[in-house]
């Protein structure tokens, strides 16, 4: 090691010039490497179509200009809406409920309450899959036989994989995710303060208004994070639907009902072999998450003043 | 609502009946929960033919109605004896594990050297810390793979484990933590009595951020341990490949074998159950401390 500058006395000794450059050195190597170099390669990428990684030949925007008029991407897109809409509008308010529950004062049991919500998302969604396929099958699955068992007038035939593949992806997202976003909901309102609470009822808010015009401003900040993480993550799905109807020979599911976007990247790059399409895919996708993140920040922002 | 001032004794009894509510509906929701666990379960100890004709367990004349003497174990055999899904928890473990601790020791340094240095162009790579942290991963998917295709690893351990290595998001988790623990004065006496920077960094930064070095190895571990489209498209030799791939190409092979695909997934998922079960308080600070701390 160099020895430190010397320096003037009383004051700390410097620290060598080198120090933080090498604590940063694996991360800006990390970076160069495999984020910095592919995002400009990925631009690249867009304009060209490839057969595998080896053939390339330059199209120029007509990636993109197909992609305008792909029915299958619009299909893909369109499912992937349907599943954040169904995520944002009935999972998150789940998770909202259940933190509202945990967190009466007089509560006991409050931990084990968590641990038993938090612990589906923590089953990988390679791994979900395939318990949610075969719970979700005809008549011999968990949700036709126990929903049968329950309600006798319950269709035990009833075609969740089938005819309603997006509901049965919505109800498996609100099992895996409820919980985690539960979490975040009640770190949240573990911080609103009792004394606001108090000094509400106190001038006569029943319980609707305390929790409309006290709670869900003060946890506003923590809501829109969670709401714009549940949206990022919904955009990225992939995995669940890929696995859960891989085995029937066709990924995407019946009349491409579980396409999603990154489905259609992924079939696109690896099983096409275009590398290019799904590059420019891929930076449509990117476009349509930042700018919804920027929205979300100008709209926190504006709520600010 | 009642108006104000109700007597007391209603009142009471009010939040008593509200309180059983509250406890019935939270049970009947963790309930629902656990349902699909036990389902797993069970179907993982059945036979073809119990897995078609009971919902749970196969019922008989034993203890409370249940044939206990049908469950088996025979679709662990099989999974651990006869298919190659040893080799393929042995690949999760090894993955997960190198990932994480390397992952968590980059990170930490990083977020050191733009938390604590002073230095010129600390301002453009904190930016570009941020701006990495939110790029979607779908969008380096293709290049990605082209990349470490031309560097010729595909295939290989390195191949998976070099791109995972330094994540914006925890470099930015450490520098929070830097910011908020390790406190100036504390590395410039250390400094003064000639303590070099690595020494500093080992033997006094690093235990002072201890918290976030616990939940960040965890969730990389997580996160390594449930990726599937990485090892997917990198490891193309069964020998290489994680549960996460392997369970879902056994699936392929094997996939109305449900008492085996249940064994299967339940063999995964349940090493994730057992840390958590031992390490909750790390898990969700981790997974807070980006967002309601930070």
């Amino acid at each position: 090691m160099t020895p430190p500058v010397p320096a003037a006395p009383r004051s700390a000794p410097p620290f060598p010039r080198w120090a933080p450059w090498f604590f940063v050195a694996p991360w800006l190597l990390g970076f160069a490497t495999f984020v910095a170099w592919p995002l400009g390669r990925s631009l690249v990428l867009s304009c060209l179509q490839t057969y595998g990684p080896g053939t390339t030949v330059y199209v120029g925007l007509a990636n993109f200009r197909y992609l305008l008029h792909d029915e299958l991407f619009w299909k893909a897109l369109a499912n992937t809406v349907r599943f954040t809409l169904g995520c944002v509008g009935v999972q998150l308010p789940v998770a909202l409920g259940l933190a509202l529950l945990l967190n009466r004062p007089s509560l006991r049991g409050r931990a084990w309450f968590r641990l038993v919500f938090f612990a589906p998302s923590l089953v990988g969604l390679a791994f979900a899959a395939l318990l949610v396929a075969l719970m979700f099958e005809r008549r011999t699955g968990l949700v036709d036989a126990g929903l049968h068992s329950l309600f006798s007038s319950w269709d035990p035939d009833f075609p969740w994989l089938e005819q309603y593949v997006m509901t049965a992806l919505i109800l498996a997202a609100v099992w895996l995710y409820a919980g985690f976003n539960m979490v975040y909901f009640l770190a949240a309102l573990q911080g609103v303060s009792p004394e606001l609470l108090e000094a509400a009822a106190i001038d006569g808010a029943g319980p609707w208004q305390r929790f409309w015009h006290v709670t869900l401003p003060e946890i506003r900040p923590v809501a829109g994070l969670v709401v714009l993480m549940s949206v990022a993550g919904s955009f990225q799905l992939f995995e669940l639907p890929y696995l859960m109807f891989n085995t029937t020979g066709d990924p995407a599911g019946p009349d491409n009902s579980a396409l999603t976007v990154v489905m259609y990247l992924y079939q696109m790059g690896f099983l096409s072999g275009d590398l290019g399409y799904a590059s420019a895919i891929g930076w449509v996708l990117a476009v349509l998450l930042i700018s919804l993140a920027l929205l979300q920040r100008w709209l926190a922002r504006r709520e600010e003043y | 609502m009642p108006p104000a001032n109700p007597p007391p004794r209603p009142r009471a009894a009010a939040a008593r009946l509200l309180d059983l509510l509250v406890y019935a509906l939270l049970t009947g929701c963790a309930v629902v929960t656990l349902v699909p666990f036990a389902w797993m379960v069970a179907a993982a100890l059945k036979n073809q033919t119990d897995f078609f004709t009971s919902v749970f367990l196969p019922r008989g004349d034993g203890f409370l109605g249940v044939a206990w003497d049908h469950l088996t174990l025979d679709n662990f055999r099989r999974l651990l004896v006869e298919l190659p899904i040893p080799r393929a928890i042995v690949n999760s473990v090894f993955l997960s594990a190198g990932l994480s601790l390397l992952a968590t020791l980059f990170c930490a340094m990083g977020g050191y050297g733009l938390a604590k240095y002073p230095f010129r162009g600390r301002a453009v790579l904190t930016t570009l810390v941020l701006g990495a942290a939110i790029l979607p991963p779908s969008l380096l998917l293709a290049p990605g793979f082209e990349l470490v295709w031309r560097l010729g690893l595909l295939d290989s351990y390195a191949g998976f484990l070099l791109p995972g290595l330094t994540p914006a998001f925890g470099v930015f988790l450490f520098r929070q933590a830097m910011l908020n623990r390790v406190p100036a004065e504390l590395i410039e006496s250390a400094r003064l009595d000639g303590c070099g920077e690595l020494r500093i960094f080992f033997q006094l930064v690093l235990p002072l951020v201890r918290p976030m070095t616990g939940a960040f190895i965890i969730l990389s571990f997580l996160g390594t341990w449930n990726n599937f489209i990485g090892p997917q498209l990198i490891l193309q030799s069964a020998e290489r490949q994680p549960l996460a791939v392997a369970m879902n190409n056994l699936r392929g092979v094997y996939g109305t074998d449900y008492g085996l695909v249940m064994a299967g997934t339940l063999v995964s998922i349940a090493p994730i159950m057992a840390l958590f079960l031992l390490l909750q308080r790390e898990f969700i600070s981790g997974l807070t401390a980006g967002a309601v701390k930070g």
